[in-house]
């Protein structure tokens, strides 16, 4: 199976993988189009939402039984023959998470210019992989991340066994590979769960166990090998089910469908239309309204102990009344719910308020012009907002770079030549998808700013009252007349930024089998980055813990069963995790990139490029920059109990990277140069790995 | 040189290990010029599109403002075009490694 291939093989591989994959795309376009004559037919809603998911779902677990293995090269590395264009394809689906493909063109709508830092660094990122790492992991020619730093800095761990020191690193490597990936995957499985839910109207920890179940079918049996396949598959519907609505988008309002080049002639019209809704009155009506509301829960904050008391007399009171007078059943469980969510402590009233008036301070701003980067009152205000993009491109980037599951697939390639190939394919097709996402983001939001704004309340469009009500405990699109005119203002539309990408079909009048088909590209990219995850977390588990420290005489068949072993059990977990909804973890995942980025970047860089690096500074390094990062984040999120008094230079918490990084950097270079130098063994591997095949 | 006769039967020969060290040293010498030139350019367009992102914004090319166009497509696209440059000098490379390796010296 593996050893080397002679460049014929390889050609015939790759055309034969590339037929099987032009007769993929065919067969989904059909089904495409056998499920538009169905709707046509009249064929219901959601049944159309229950193919979809129990058709991609089959489809990811044939591959994954087709491709089933046991040899450890085939599970671990795909038998490190995966051709450079495809490896692109698995690692942009891997990399393509259900943030990037639900929320972030949402993101972009909310936040503007600000949220391009998110397309910066999550593609900026990719040079420093391609430059500074993934080829000196193929030459190194192991199996995990943490096997590159063990070797690199636990001295001679190839020759004479593992040594102690490697051990240490590893387990550290470990650690944080672990603590990164699975922050990760909850998220992802959570997002599983969302979309199954909303789509097929199944419950929302069903949805988690059959996304599970795909998952499991492809990882489980075939490991990389299986998931690679799958993964340039899920790429091909992603892709698929973003451009469709993207481009019909772009021909309905620029007459165009090239939506990355089309964009451009929009984007002057809708700042002429925002400048016109921040100076219209009634607009100024509704954003007075809030800030009035805003202004009453200030009013409360600063009568705390005693206006908590009052609230709570005052709703226990309305209750009574409402039962004394034996109001409608309605109006009672109004009442009786008011006086339930009322705040149990005068301090949970504190921060429940606090967080109201925040919110409706916020939308009693005008809107801010989209294209305009750094908006602010004053200089200095502008200044910080600038610091914080530069601070999060930087995160992102060396987060990126960082990350175990996308560094991992640097190994799968059949070359260090193709190896960097690979990565520039894996950049062309994320791009493919996030030069379109500020595209998508700009003519949603002229369509809305233009179409939906204006309308009468009870000529609203359809996707507006289906969206509504999809998710009851979290709506994903609100519309209040809190002027009570009967039109819709800017200033009355609270949307939620993951309703964006889901409901662009339907704002662009697309039959629901294109909503189908975008719920699907959403699941696949929530599937494939969990598929890659779950690998990264059971190999690091398997490999690094099991084979290499716990019990380095196991069989090859064992190692792999171990590994599969302990892949469905950390799948469990993590769906486990996810069906408990929670908003801590999931509101790490940001963070996600700091906290790899700290750990990982400097020791990683410095293995290959610094040879006085050793073994006490890359401890030192990796240790520091996570505590660092760690520290900061725990220290300025209010979400975990920090505060923002605390910040540093205004640096917001999702960006503790930008201090994580240099102070891990920092710690490595200074511990390295203040004890011995490393063996020479692990100078011998330094020129092994920087020296050409 | 009796280095070449050598190399074909005993390869770790302490005459052909100097020259593939040499080659070596002389090949990561360029890889680490290349990327050093690669990472600034790298550095240059990120922080430049951020840092002059105000100044920018009032120039406009094909409807965006520049400083837009930058930061959503102009510096994703310069990324691309660093690692695809990087993979076609580094193949370059390697191939003028594997040749001065056969060469007679």
């Amino acid at each position: 199976m593996s050893g080397p291939v002679t460049p014929a093989q390889t050609r015939s591989y790759f055309r034969r993988l590339a037929r099987y994959y032009a007769w993929f795309t065919v067969c989904f376009a059909l089904f495409l189009g056998a499920l538009g004559i169905l709707e046509n037919e009249g064929m219901p809603r959601q049944w159309i939402g229950h193919l979809y998911m129990f058709a991609t779902i089959v489809l990811y677990a044939i591959i994954g039984v087709v491709s089933r293995t046991s040899n450890v090269s085939e599970y671990y590395v795909a038998g490190r023959r995966v051709p450079a264009l495809f490896n692109g394809m698995a690692t942009a689906a891997d990399w393509i998470s259900a943030a990037s493909f639900i929320s972030l063109a949402g993101t972009l709508y909310l936040h503007g210019f600000d949220a391009l830092a998110y397309v910066m660094g999550w593609t900026g990122g990719y040079c420093l992989v391609a430059l500074l790492i993934a080829p000196y992991l193929r030459r190194f020619a192991q199996y995990t991340i943490p096997d590159f730093l063990a070797a690199r800095y636990g001295g001679d761990g190839a020759a004479a066994g593992t040594t102690r020191r490697g051990n240490q690193v590893r387990a550290l490597a470990v650690g944080a590979t672990i603590v990164v990936s699975f922050t990760y995957v909850v998220a992802q499985i959570y997002a599983v769960g969302l979309i199954a839910s909303r789509f097929t109207g199944v419950d929302f920890s069903v949805g988690i166990f059959l996304g599970l179940a795909s998952i499991l079918v492809c990882s489980f049996l075939g490991g990389m090998r299986a998931i690679t396949w799958t993964q340039v598959a899920q790429y091909i519907i992603i892709l698929v089910a973003f451009l469709i609505p993207t481009m019909w988008l772009s021909m309905k309002f620029a007459g165009n469908p090239v939506p990355q080049v089309a964009y451009g002639s929009v984007l002057p019209k809708l700042a002429q239309r925002e400048a016109q809704l921040a100076a219209d009155p009634r607009e100024a009506e509704v954003r007075a309204a809030f800030r009035a509301r805003a202004d009453e829960y200030g009013a409360r904050l600063a009568g705390l102990p005693q206006s908590w008391q009052a609230g709570k007399l005052d709703a226990q009171r309305r209750l009574d009344a409402a039962r004394g007078r034996s109001a409608p059943l309605g109006e009672v469980r109004a009442a009786e719910r008011a006086l339930l969510d009322y705040p149990r402590t005068a301090d949970e009233a504190a921060r429940t308020w606090n967080e109201l008036r925040a919110a409706n301070l916020a939308r009693a701003q005008p809107p801010e012009p989209h294209a305009e980067p750094f908006p602010g009152a004053t200089r200095a205000e502008s200044d910080i907002r600038r610091n914080n993009f530069l601070a999060l491109v930087f995160c992102l980037m060396f987060g990126t770079a960082a990350l175990p599951h996308i560094l991992m697939r640097a190994y799968t390639t059949p070359s260090v030549h193709d190896t960097r190939v690979s990565v520039f394919w894996t950049l062309f097709f994320i791009l493919l998808i996030y030069l379109t996402m500020p595209a998508l983001a700009v003519l949603a939001k002229f369509d809305i700013y233009t179409a939906l704004v204006g309308t009468r309340f009870d000529a609203l469009p359809t996707w507006v009252s289906y969206w509504a009500n999809v998710d009851k405990a979290n709506p994903l699109i609100g519309i209040v007349d809190v002027n009570g005119d009967g039109i819709v203002q800017l200033a009355e539309i609270a949307i939620d930024g993951d309703v964006l990408t889901l409901a662009t079909p339907e704002i662009g009048g697309l039959p629901y089998v294109i909503s189908g088909l975008v719920a699907a590209g959403g699941l696949a990219a929530a599937l494939s980055t969990a598929d890659g995850l779950l690998l990264a977390i059971s190999n690091a588990l398997s490999h690094d813990i099991y084979f290499k420290i716990v019990d380095p005489g196991a069989s090859t068949q064992k190692r792999v069963t171990i590994s599969k072993l302990l892949l469905l059990g950390v799948a469990f977990i993590a769906a486990y995790v996810a069906s408990q909804k929670p908003a801590d973890i999931l509101s790490l995942v940001g963070a996600a990139f700091s906290l790899a980025g700290s750990a990982m970047f400097p020791a990683l860089v410095a293995g290959v490029f610094w040879k006085r690096a050793n073994f006490a500074g890359a401890i030192t390094g990796m240790a520091t920059g996570f505590i660092i990062c760690l520290y900061y984040m725990l220290h300025t999120n209010p979400m975990l109990g920090g505060s923002t008094d605390a910040l540093w230079f205004h640096i917001a918490p999702i960006s503790a990277g930008v201090f994580g990084v240099p102070a891990g950097a920092l710690a490595l270079v200074a511990t390295s140069l203040l004890t011995a130098p490393p063996p020479r063994t692990s100078g011998a591997l330094v020129d092994h790995i920087r020296a050409p095949e | 040189m009796p280095t070449e006769t050598f190399r074909t039967s005993d390869p770790d020969h302490a005459g052909g290990h100097a020259r593939i060290v040499a080659a070596r040293a002389a090949h990561w010498a360029r890889t680490r010029r290349l990327i050093a030139l690669l990472l600034a350019l790298w550095l240059a367009t990120s922080f430049c599109t951020v840092f002059f992102a105000r100044d920018l914004a009032h120039l406009s090319v094909f409807g965006w403002p520049l400083s837009f166009y930058l930061a959503a497509q102009g510096a994703s696209l310069t990324y691309l075009a660093i690692i695809g440059g990087f993979a076609w000098r580094m193949r370059i490379l390697d191939r003028d490694f594997a040749r001065r390796l056969e060469e007679a010296p």
